[in-house]
């Protein structure tokens, strides 16, 4: 559960949708059309008529913003050029800052043409939201952030008795209240729909109307209970250069299926040190370690187990990351960090049943790829659960250490990676 | 105990103390047993929690205390419970993150409660930061959510928040010690706990926050709570990257508004090396700016004058250092130990662990419902449906613990078929339908057709097996079995119907022996009955082999000749009178099916007419006492 970012498609749909309901004046429609690996234009066009009728936009939708600065960005184009332009662009590799991904998304839209660009934006704070307004909207309002207003909304008090008008420039002249208006509507939208960031940049006015040109979302995934109507259909992307592995999108699945929490990203499929730690802060203090002893390049894997998963859940979480760390050998051998703090009300014992019925069907495989197993775990049940994993370790044919709460949490990371003695 | 501070004097920096009294809202009734299970071993005088607030039902529920089985209220509404007990001034709330923050807004209203801990998961942020905002307006305190709570050490424990008593035993939590500690991680607490107890004299309180970006009280709240407690000497904290908390604290350091030694670690050194997409187990632990990153925040600390290790490692050494230190000066007087009280172990964890043995009450031979799977006498209930075993196999399974033969199998259900119902007008049935006739229900009027089942109606079979059966083995004659029952005034059981006779012969006798002849390896029994039945029937055309004896007959020659039973076995079977119950289940059938037929009828009371009784009293002079 976190904010996590939509695509501009869908902002803009939830924009044009909802955004009526608050603000009666809001006429935008909406024409936005999506573009995936699996589309097909034709029916795409027959669907969104206008494609093959109004001048357009084109640009990837991909979660990542400065599109223009890339030039990755199709102004005033018609359909053809259009196709052309998608036909070139799907799947082509492109780097972004320090990541480098493929393109897979686009997104097409009316090209409005306009001379006035500006920003608007809210954020979340402890203490409420931050609107942030700017008539030096586009590219230019990073380099003018002095001109940009600043309006805080409590979060208890919300936005009614605050006076917004007077905060706005004067020189917005006969746009001041229709802008007024706009951003008291948009933070009502922003507040009832579950974002958690919103950025307007630029919109600007076409027959006395507010069109929004760019948008960036991001929404607190929390709430989907309470938005499943507003939120119906929309989609939650990996981001930009992320495509989940066959094994994320598993756990994922898993992950989505039970009150417990799984959670699996790959770092580096060919490294040696592969962890499985209970807990979502005990898993970060491992990496840190991991990291500290400078085997950075060798972490496998981050992922954390937690709340009490169940011996089936802790079965299929093990067995995926064998399956995984015993695909490459590697001469100098690999290791397996099975760790975790002291649990307040996880049973150790049935979840380490899970993934010692996972590590006997792997012994083979385990025993090929040279894999040495660490353990460190405490809490309810916990001896019984240690007592599984070293008679485990008896029989596997596989080393595995095993430790309890009277060895420190991360101690079993120098003795994995350095051999050290206790 | 002497640190903790009494009812009369809270001041605003104690959470917990030994007088402490909550609510506990959500039915969790492990966690509530943990709750007083740590009163009890911190000699507590009384348990921690008042009441708990159960939106499904209200009533009482049982717990331990110590040895003592003890009564906590129930409540359906947080507002009957504070009515009841406004000395609780803490909610320890574990509703689903659907209903964390109604709950929790409505306990904050009430005047008397003080502290809410959110445990919940998934609280969207809006509604922590609308619970967080509303407490501090009205200068209460809201613990996470996304926590497992906090607890102060021989006070007050939140929920499961320490673990097991094992646990807390080994982390010295029964007693306070001179450490403040609060992290944002709920499942680095414990882990703390332990680090903490085996560097320093231990906890006085610690506090988990909880792993969102926006939870109701920040560590700088507990910080400075600490800051102000005399009874707390150094406090430790363990942040994380994402979020300005720790920055909070900095600046406190550094406005000199925390004055203690603080111990500070910030995790997620490790996120420069990974992919920026990648988000930790915690929902706020995500670096957005530089600033936000552990290093950055590590930094910080150290340059404020706190004390940091160089990694998680060195973290209770850290904590040693300072305690020492604290020591050396004088601030910190160790100690004495105190006693700690037992918990007795619970039964369920001891037998599971091996620790007790009990001797059972009862033993159970046919069935098991203990595995995944219900057995039938060792059989699993699937494969007994894959065999197709039917009604007559399952009867073998669960009646006799065989696997009968296929054609032993049939001959149950045959005979179940046979008996099932006979009309409305015997026994079992007619009092089934005046039963039912009286509006009583089913099983009543099930119970009450069974009931005349015995040495008259339908109970005959066991006994005409048991007497045939003595006749043929003690090498009787069929003549010498006549006069021998003759001569000791006993009807011959299965011999004799009411209606049916040589004339009229029973049809269902005639099925019975067609099926017998035609499957049963042999049918010695009936052959001998057969010739009883041609001496009696000379005598009167009535005195048949009635369907009874007919069952009972050839159950003896089943069993005696389909190889499944030893004689010791068949001799069991007579013995115990199983056969009399193929027909009390067989007549079920027909029984059940009169008495819904009545249902359906809407029949009335049924009376029996006064012109179909004789009344005959006796006079007044026989009813005089002769004496």
């Amino acid at each position: 559960m976190a904010q996590r970012g939509i695509r501009e498609y869908d902002a803009k749909r939830l924009l044009a949708r909802i955004l009526p309901e608050y603000l009666n004046e809001f006429s935008y429609k909406g024409e936005v059309a999506l573009v995936g690996p699996e589309t097909d234009l034709e029916v795409l066009a027959s669907t969104h008529p206008w494609l093959k009728t109004a001048r357009l936009v084109v640009k990837p939708d991909q979660l990542f913003g400065k599109r223009g600065k890339h030039g990755l960005v199709l102004l005033d184009a018609d359909w053809d050029r259009t196709k052309k332009y998608l036909k070139e662009n799907m799947g082509a590799e492109v780097a972004v800052g320090s990541i480098t991904g493929k393109l897979s998304h686009f997104l097409i839209e009316p090209f409005i043409p306009h001379d006035e660009e500006f920003y608007v934006a809210i954020s979340t704070d402890r203490d409420g939201d931050n609107i942030f307004f700017s008539m030096q909207g586009g590219v230019y309002v990073e380099e003018n952030w002095d001109k940009v207003v600043r309006i805080h909304v409590n979060v208890l008090d919300g936005i009614d008795n605050l006076d917004i008008k007077s905060e706005l420039p004067e020189s917005l002249k006969d746009k001041r209240i229709a802008i007024e208006r706009f951003i008291r509507a948009l933070w009502r939208f922003y507040a009832e729909t579950g974002f958690a960031y919103l950025e307007i940049n630029p919109f600007t006015f076409r027959n006395g109307s507010i069109v929004p040109l760019d948008m960036v979302a991001k929404l607190d995934d929390a709430e989907e209970y309470w938005q499943r109507k507003r939120w119906a259909g929309l989609a939650f992307p990996e981001p930009f250069g992320r495509s989940l592995s066959k094994e994320e999108l598993f756990i994922k699945e898993l992950d989505s299926k039970t009150g417990a929490s799984l959670k699996l990203t790959i770092l580096n499929p060919m490294g040696r040190v592969w962890t499985m730690v209970a807990g979502g802060g005990a898993s970060v203090i491992y990496a840190d370690t991991i990291c500290d002893l400078g085997f950075a390049k060798e972490m496998a894997n981050y992922g954390e187990y937690s709340g009490d998963p169940n011996t089936e859940e802790t079965y299929y979480y093990t067995m995926t990351i064998l399956d995984l760390m015993t695909r490459h050998k590697d001469s100098r051998g690999k290791v397996l960090l099975i760790g975790g703090a002291i649990a307040n009300f996880t049973d150790v014992a049935k979840t380490f049943k899970g993934v010692v019925t996972a590590l006997e069907e792997y012994q083979q495989r385990l025993q090929e790829a040279g894999v040495r197993i660490y353990v460190r775990r405490g809490g309810p049940n916990y001896e019984q659960g240690l007592k599984l994993m070293r008679n485990l370790g008896k029989k596997l044919g596989v080393p595995i250490e095993v430790y309890g709460p009277d060895t420190h949490m991360t101690r079993i990371v120098p003795l994995a990676l350095e051999g050290a003695q206790l | 105990m002497s640190k903790t501070m009494s009812k009369t004097a809270r001041k605003d920096y104690v959470l917990f103390d030994m007088d402490t009294k909550a609510f506990v809202y959500g039915y969790q009734t492990n966690a509530i047993q943990r709750m007083l299970d740590f009163d009890y071993i911190c000699n507590r005088p009384e348990p921690s929690i008042s009441a708990i607030i159960n939106p499904n039902r209200a009533g009482i529920h049982k717990v331990f205390w110590g040895k003592k089985e003890i009564i906590l209220p129930m409540y359906k509404t947080i507002s009957m419970a504070a009515k009841a007990y406004p000395e609780a001034d803490v909610m320890v709330n574990f509703a689903s993150h659907r209903s964390a923050f109604e709950t929790t807004m409505e306990a904050l209203e009430v005047k008397s409660i003080r502290i809410v801990a959110v445990i919940a998961e998934g609280v969207p942020e809006r509604q922590s930061r609308i619970m967080s905002a509303t407490a501090k307006k009205m200068g209460k305190i809201v613990l996470g959510p996304a926590t497992v709570g906090g607890m102060t050490a021989g006070a007050f424990r939140i929920g499961n928040t320490a673990g097991t008593i094992e646990n807390i035993i080994a982390s010295k939590l029964y007693r306070p010690g001179s450490v403040g500690f609060v992290s944002k991680s709920g499942g680095m607490l414990n882990e703390a706990f332990n680090i903490i107890s085996r560097n320093s004299d231990g906890i006085f309180e610690g506090v988990a926050i909880g792993g969102d970006r926006y939870p109701g009280s920040t560590m700088l709240d507990h910080i400075l709570r600490y800051e102000a407690n005399p009874a707390i000497k150094m406090i430790a904290c363990l942040g994380e990257l994402g979020g300005e908390d720790e920055y909070r604290i900095i600046r406190a350091l550094l406005e000199k508004k925390v004055t203690k030694p603080l111990v500070a670690w910030v995790t997620g050194t490790c996120s420069p090396v990974l992919p920026a997409s990648v988000q930790f187990g915690h929902a706020g632990a995500k670096a957005d700016t530089e600033k936000e990153t552990a290093q950055a925040k590590n930094d910080a600390f150290r340059e404020a004058g706190a004390f940091v290790p160089t990694s998680f490692d060195g973290y209770g050494d850290t904590v040693r250092q300072v305690y020492e230190m604290l020591v050396s000066k004088g601030s910190i007087v160790p100690f004495e130990e105190p006693d700690v009280p037992k918990i007795p172990a619970d039964f369920s964890k001891a037998l599971a662990s091996g620790d007790i043995r009990k001797p059972t009450t009862f033993i159970c031979t046919i069935s098991d419902d203990s595995g995944d799977e219900v057995l039938y006498a060792g059989k699993r209930l699937s494969s007994v449906l894959e065999e197709k075993m039917g009604i007559g196999g399952v009867i073998g399974l669960l009646w006799f613990k065989k696997h009968l033969p296929g054609y032993a199998a049939q001959f149950i259900e045959l005979v179940l078929q046979i008996v099932a119902d006979h009309g409305p007008a015997v026994s079992a049935a007619h009092n089934s339908i005046v039963a039912s006739c009286a509006g009583k229900d089913l099983i009543s009027s099930l119970c009450s057709g069974l009931l005349t089942i015995g040495p008259r109606f339908g109970g005959a079979i066991d006994d005409a097996a048991r007497e045939f059966k003595r006749a043929k083995e003690t090498d009787m004659t069929p003549e010498q079995f006549v006069n021998d029952m003759k001569k000791r005034g006993v009807n011959i059981p299965g011999i004799g119907h009411k209606i049916k006779s040589t004339k009229n012969p029973d049809k269902r006798v005639q099925l019975l022996i067609a099926y017998a002849r035609a499957n049963f390896p042999r049918t010695d029994l009936l052959n001998y009955a057969l010739q009883v039945e041609e001496l009696t029937t000379a005598k009167k055309g009535n005195l048949i082999l009635n369907v009874d004896g007919c069952i009972g007959i050839l159950f003896i020659d089943l069993m005696s000749s389909c190889g499944a039973f030893s004689k010791e076995e068949i001799n069991e079977v007579v013995k115990l009178g199983y056969l009399n119950g193929l027909f009390a289940l067989g007549r079920s059938i027909g029984l059940i099916g009169h008495i819904l037929d009545q249902k359906r009828l809407g029949s009335r009371l049924y009376r029996h007419p006064t012109d179909d009784i004789a009344y005959m009293m006796p006079s007044a002079e026989d009813i005089e006492c002769k004496r």
